[in-house]
């Protein structure tokens, strides 16, 4: 991240891998992947696969977590051994616990928790396979699987990553782009709403290309939003 | 309560210090505050005090960057800064802010870390920067990033002896710092935008969104904390509101 690449991966405006720069990679999404949670999908962005599931609302121990008024969501995003080429010691690191808190605050603005006093919904993100732009394909993932859960929401939450290579703005960025990347922005958004949910960026950015930048990310997000309500659909038509 | 009537006076345009939206409290930075520590800078921004102390070690490259001296930033919450601190391994709060003062002074390149190999490929000067809060009235990034660059800005080199000996007590130099980025956090209460948070004010915010500039005004690390959203218009708007205030905080950090 933030460093200049040597390598080119936009030559005459095409990148890498022969998409244009306002292209994501081939999307799947998938609702009630697993069975044992209450809400389940799996997102894919190319080569990036996310699995998410929802347990809860259910009791929250030990007793001095619970608050009074409201229910809470609690996330963990955790990313599999074998999901990177060189295989990634388990459990949680930095790197995780910011991500899990990212994503929490990226999903509960949306949520109407105070119908569930003193409980948890606990969501759960696992990467299974990594090629960049995994907490925005984590958070597409959950935000649906939320959504299968049943938890009262105003609306889904999409997500897509944008950045800078090689001075082009781009859509989506795999892992060789996000590696090699002079800048990398992952957004978060309610689209009906037109709300930021999640920002954070690194690398070397004026304003006016951060600005650009954003105005991808929503053009972007706005398609995703189409392909969860889609996904969603298409798991339970038939069930009137 | 306290809570209650901060949350009130945004509301109508007021802070409980009477501050103006884009005023920062006081600010006092004191540096080499550490004999034991390579560099170290003391920061007290109204009632928030921390110190950011750097340490250098002789360590081993990357992988992906064997001619790359390293860097890595920590935050303690110490039990003794606020009642809300406890002991024990630094939880999600303390990590993300460490990880943002990370990204703020890595992403503007900083500090020239290719100055920093001692033998290509197998040893290389290792940068920790370890902040301590001491004691937590609010805006704990903005203080903390402000620390860590003044801690660098001031840090020297230790001497290393033929045999290989670290010599703390002689010194080769300053470290290579040539960017200065500053952070600077906007928080966000309905459509009231201000800076520099009280602790109250703090727990009242919808959102907050914190913005690294280096000196030439590019952005190199932003995050967006609190449990609301932002409007796609209002993010511009925060972002013109820190680039002018950091201007002003860089000023400070020598």
């Amino acid at each position: 991240m933030g460093r200049k690449s040597d390598i080119e991966l936009v030559i005459d405006g095409i990148r890498s891998d022969k998409r244009l720069p306002s292209q994501t990679r081939e999307v799947k999404m998938k609702v009630g992947t697993i069975t044992s949670a209450n809400g389940s999908a799996e997102v894919s962005f190319g080569n990036t696969t996310a699995l998410a599931s929802v347990h809860g609302p259910r009791p929250l121990f030990p007793r001095h977590l619970q608050e009074s008024q409201t229910g809470i969501l609690r996330v963990r995003y955790n990313m599999a051994p074998f999901s990177v080429v060189d295989r990634k010691s388990p459990g949680n690191d930095r790197r995780s616990t910011e991500i899990s808190k990212v994503i929490r605050l990226s999903l509960e603005p949306n949520l109407f928790l105070d119908d569930y006093p003193k409980v948890t919904v606990d969501g759960f993100v696992e990467i299974i396979q990594a090629d960049g732009s995994t907490r925005v394909t984590g958070i597409n993932a959950l935000s649906l699987a939320l959504a299968s859960a049943g938890i009262p929401m105003q609306d889904l939450v999409a997500a897509c990553s944008v950045g800078k290579i090689n001075g082009t703005l781009v859509v989506d960025l795999n892992g060789v782009e996000d590696n090699n990347s002079e800048a990398d922005v992952a957004v978060g958004m309610v689209p009906s709403k037109n709300l930021v949910t999640l920002l954070q960026m690194d690398g070397l950015l004026t304003k006016e290309e951060l600005v650009k930048l954003l105005d991808m990310a929503k053009g972007s997000c706005k398609k995703i939003y189409e392909m969860q309500r889609d996904a969603l659909l298409e798991r339970y038509k038939g069930e009137e | 309560m306290m809570e209650m009537y901060a949350l009130e006076l945004i509301q109508n345009g007021k802070r409980v210090d009477k501050r103006e939206f884009t005023q920062f409290r006081d600010i006092e930075i004191k540096t080499d505050v550490i004999n034991t520590a390579e560099g170290s800078a003391y920061v007290k921004l109204g009632g928030t005090q921390l110190i950011a102390g750097v340490k250098m070690n002789i360590g081993t490259p990357f992988a992906d960057t064997p001619n790359e001296g390293t860097l890595s930033v920590n935050t303690e919450f110490t039990p003794l800064a606020s009642p809300e601190f406890e002991s024990g391994p630094p939880g999600e709060n303390a990590v993300e802010l460490a990880r943002v003062v990370d990204r703020g002074i890595r992403e503007s390149k900083s500090i020239e870390l290719e100055k920093l190999v001692i033998t290509p490929g197998e040893k290389v000067w290792s940068v920790f920067i370890d902040i301590h809060i001491i004691d937590n009235q609010g805006n704990l990034l903005d203080a903390a990033a402000l620390a860590a660059v003044a801690a660098l800005l001031n840090t020297r080199i230790p001497k290393i002896d033929a045999e290989g000996t670290v010599l703390r007590d002689q010194h080769e130099g300053r470290l290579p710092v040539v960017h200065k980025p500053i952070t600077v956090s906007v928080c966000k209460v309905g459509d009231k935008l201000f800076l520099d948070p009280t602790k109250e004010e703090e727990s009242v915010l919808d959102a907050k969104l914190s913005v690294a500039f280096r000196e030439d005004h590019k952005i190199c690390a932003m995050q967006k904390q609190g449990n609301k959203g932002i409007e796609f218009d209002v993010i511009e708007k925060m972002i013109d509101m820190a680039m002018e205030k950091s201007k002003e905080l860089r000023k400070l950090a020598k």
